[in-house]
């Protein structure tokens, strides 16, 4: 082993893509003392040619691999993509279906922020607050399972509509989980966000300035926390987010705990959009018949959406075949990882777990 | 090897034809052989009559100078080694039920049909069976010291703790001094270990812990110099005799508040346990421990425990006073069990904090309020409160 360089001060290790505290991606760590001094992020571990593989498949048969990449965010990562193709139809979802796109996606939302707390509750060396939101995840999969079927991974959203209708007496059912949810939350911030130990482990630790957020092109929850007012749902509303009302959660300080902090909010928001949602939700079909192979006309499309990690937006090229000609795909988690040696140098090693996952990184979807 | 409990059938088969065939094998050596090369036959008769009657294998095991009221037995049965070997195991288990509690859900359920009592039994045997994997660069000869080195500085630990005025195994003048001279070995072993493993995670947990530990070290040992001072003796035997009319924690309760985080310093628990920071260093200095090395390394940390809770009680709780209703030992051990509980509550419900801010909390308040908790014990020992 060479424990120092040649200089005499400096140890290079490698965190990951074998270690506890990194995904499927690794971080080549340059630390002097205890000081972070230089940071390599180096992933394309799971890089699966998602963009190559649309290429040879149809409109549909697009919908389930693509939902791969996150697969606790699947409805929401594949919003995009529907929505881009109903554009290369030229067809729209009935009004229900927008309004069950709406449920489904901001289910997803707290599927996929729980999961992340339970990971950063672990990464800060936090036991309950792994299992806690662990645990109460299932209820919202259970939610989701009862509409898509499956637990995780749907293939729900499909061009011009959803597959199928909600359950009988789901409403009762969703806002029955929701009220205890609240209550949940309610524990939560006093074991694990009011706790003096965690407010010590990320205040003030990797400040995303306002000015560094935007040169560097952060999106979603990690953009709010530095301050600016940002949401593809408000900014540019789609499948009737527009007749929902919220207030966006945005924070100052731009350091972990306001990262922390937005997300912890975004939690009540998605309980609040969903109540919302199956108060306006009409009666009616849910999808757009349409017989035989699905063919886009020639031109392009785009969308952007709101993901759980960010902006998620699609580009797709048509040339009037079944299949897309070309998809370009431009994911939140990439924003994130081009932030991440920005925030890591200069600080302590013993910050990097707080830092990195505060982030909300998540490699698969980064190398798509 | 299916499941734990056709593990043990198959352990208790073999018991029984060992039984079965031994006499048949043992039984002619003893009369026949023995006698052929010099060994009287009073010897062996008595090792047979020993064999039948348990008063006489009492009194055969005591002629050896293994007897229940021996060193020997003291020091690796009862309350020696395998006595808190035992207390740890069965501490493990109550930490996992109760954080699987604190967490909703059931923990260890299945080894042993009652709530899971044997699960850490059956994951000693696992850890038994694993292969002992050394590194191929490590410092191979302080690689594999240290966990017997861990041990021995657990073991010398216990030795000097007492268990009620009979029950001990070692009696000192100065006991707590010496508790403290062997406690100061910790930091150089888990240095060794650091070191000798040769991986990067290693040698930072190594180095971390290092900081831990000495700079815990001091208020560690300034804040029982009130106890000292209110009892007037370095021995843990009179320093709970002094006790009897109250408990240390009443006059002293800053200074067992800095002993108790100290003591979580020590021992490496959340909130303190940044030398196996599982996020960032792999698991620390025990990263490339493997089999019963790891096993014997957690079986030390855990007789640590065993030992730092005995000490907070005997310092400040009172020891083994109580109204006589209880033997004075179960005393001690539910001051213990409580003492204990509130560790295992601050693992579930802390987050890890960082080296520089445990240095800072150790050097810039826990030193302080260590003295002046000294100052509070001279107050009260000249005013003759206690």
């Amino acid at each position: 082993m060479e424990v120092v360089d040649q200089e005499g001060r400096t140890l290079t290790f490698s965190i990951g893509p074998q270690h506890p505290g990194s995904g499927h991606f690794r971080l080549i760590v340059k630390v002097d003392g205890d000081f972070i001094v230089d940071v390599k992020p180096d992933p394309g571990y799971v890089h699966r040619g998602a963009e190559k593989m649309c290429e040879e498949r149809t409109y549909i048969q697009n919908i389930p691999h693509l939902e791969r990449p996150v697969i606790f965010d699947s409805s929401g990562i594949l919003f995009p993509y529907v929505l881009a193709v109903e554009e290369l139809l030229g067809v729209q979802a009935p009004p229900r279906a927008q309004y069950i796109r709406i449920i489904m996606a901001e289910l997803n939302r707290i599927i996929s922020h729980l999961y992340w707390l339970a990971i950063y509750g672990i990464f800060l060396g936090h036991s309950t607050m792994f299992m806690w939101p662990m645990g109460d995840r299932e209820l919202f999969i259970d939610l989701a399972e009862a509409i898509g079927g499956t637990r995780v991974t749907f293939s729900y959203f499909v061009p011009g509509g959803v597959r199928n209708d909600l359950p009988p007496e789901f409403k009762e059912r969703a806002l029955k989980t929701c009220a205890y949810f609240e209550k949940r939350l309610k524990e939560y911030d006093r074991i694990f966000f009011s706790n003096p130990m965690f407010l010590k482990r990320t205040q003030d630790i990797g400040v995303l300035k306002r000015e560094d957020a935007i040169r560097l092109g952060v999106t979603g929850p990690n953009l709010r926390a530095s301050g600016i007012s940002s949401d593809t749902r408000k900014d540019e509303p789609y499948s009737s987010y527009q007749t929902i009302k919220w207030d966006i959660p945005v924070r100052k300080e731009g350091d972990c705990y306001a990262r922390a902090m937005v997300r912890f909010q975004e939690l009540f928001d998605s309980m609040s959009i969903i109540r919302q949602a199956l108060d306006l939700i009409p009666e009616g079909s849910v999808k757009i018949a349409m017989r035989g192979q699905i063919k886009g006309k020639v031109g392009e499309s785009f969308a952007r959406t709101e993901a759980a990690r960010g902006t998620m937006f699609y580009h797709i090229i048509s040339d009037g075949a079944t299949h897309p000609y070309r998809v370009k795909i431009s994911v939140p988690s990439f924003r994130s990882l081009c932030a991440m040696p920005f925030l890591l140098k200069g600080n302590h090693l013993a910050d990097m777990p707080a830092i990195y996952w505060g982030l909300d990184y998540w490699p698969v979807e980064a190398d798509k | 090897m299916d499941t734990f409990e056709e593990f043990l059938k198959r352990v208790i088969t073999i018991a029984f034809w060992l039984l079965l065939l031994g006499p048949v094998i043992v039984l002619p050596i003893i009369l026949l052989v023995l006698p052929q090369f010099g060994v009287p036959v009073e010897v062996a008769n008595r090792f047979l009559i020993a064999l039948i009657n348990p008063l006489e294998m009492l009194q055969f095991i005591d002629s050896l100078g293994i007897g229940p009221s021996s060193l020997f037995f003291k020091i690796a049965a009862f309350p020696g080694f395998t006595f808190a070997a035992l207390f740890a195991t069965l501490m493990i288990l109550y930490e996992r039920k109760l954080l699987a509690k604190m967490q909703n859900r059931v923990g260890p359920l299945y080894a042993g049909r009652f709530e899971g009592i044997l699960q850490p039994i059956a994951e000693l045997f696992k850890l038994i069976f694993k292969e002992l994997l050394t590194p191929e660069k490590a410092d191979k000869p302080f690689f594999w010291a240290v966990p017997f080195l861990a041990i021995a500085v657990g073991g010398a630990f216990l030795a000097l703790i007492p268990l009620s005025p009979e029950i001990y195994i070692a009696k000192s003048e100065i006991g707590l001094v010496i508790i403290f001279a062997i406690l100061s070995f910790t930091p150089l072993i888990v240095l060794t270990a650091g070191w000798a493993s040769a991986n990067k995670f290693s040698f930072i947990g190594g180095l971390r812990a290092l900081h831990q530990l000495v700079s815990y070290e001091i208020p560690l040992i300034l804040s029982t110099i009130g106890v000292v001072m209110l009892s007037g003796s370095l021995d843990l035997m009179k320093i709970v005799q002094a006790q009897a009319s109250m408990w240390f924690i009443l006059p002293q309760f800053i200074g067992a508040c800095v002993f108790f985080v100290t003591m979580i310093a020590e021992l490496e628990r959340i909130p303190f346990d940044l030398p196996e920071a599982d996020s960032e260093l792999v698991a620390g200095w025990y990263t490339e421990y493997s089999g019963m090395h790891f096993g014997a390394l957690q079986l030390a940390n855990y007789i640590k425990l065993y030992g730092f809770s005995a000490l907070f009680t005997i310092l400040f709780l009172g020891g083994w006073n109580g109204p006589a209703t209880l033997p004075p030992v179960a005393w001690l051990f539910i001051k213990m069990f409580v003492v204990i509980s509130f560790i295992l509550v601050l693992r579930g419900t802390n987050t890890r904090i960082r080296i520089d801010q445990l240095i800072k909390l150790g050097w810039v308040y826990l030193v302080p309020l260590a003295f002046a908790n000294l100052f509070i014990a001279l107050a009260v020992a000249s005013l003759g409160i206690a």
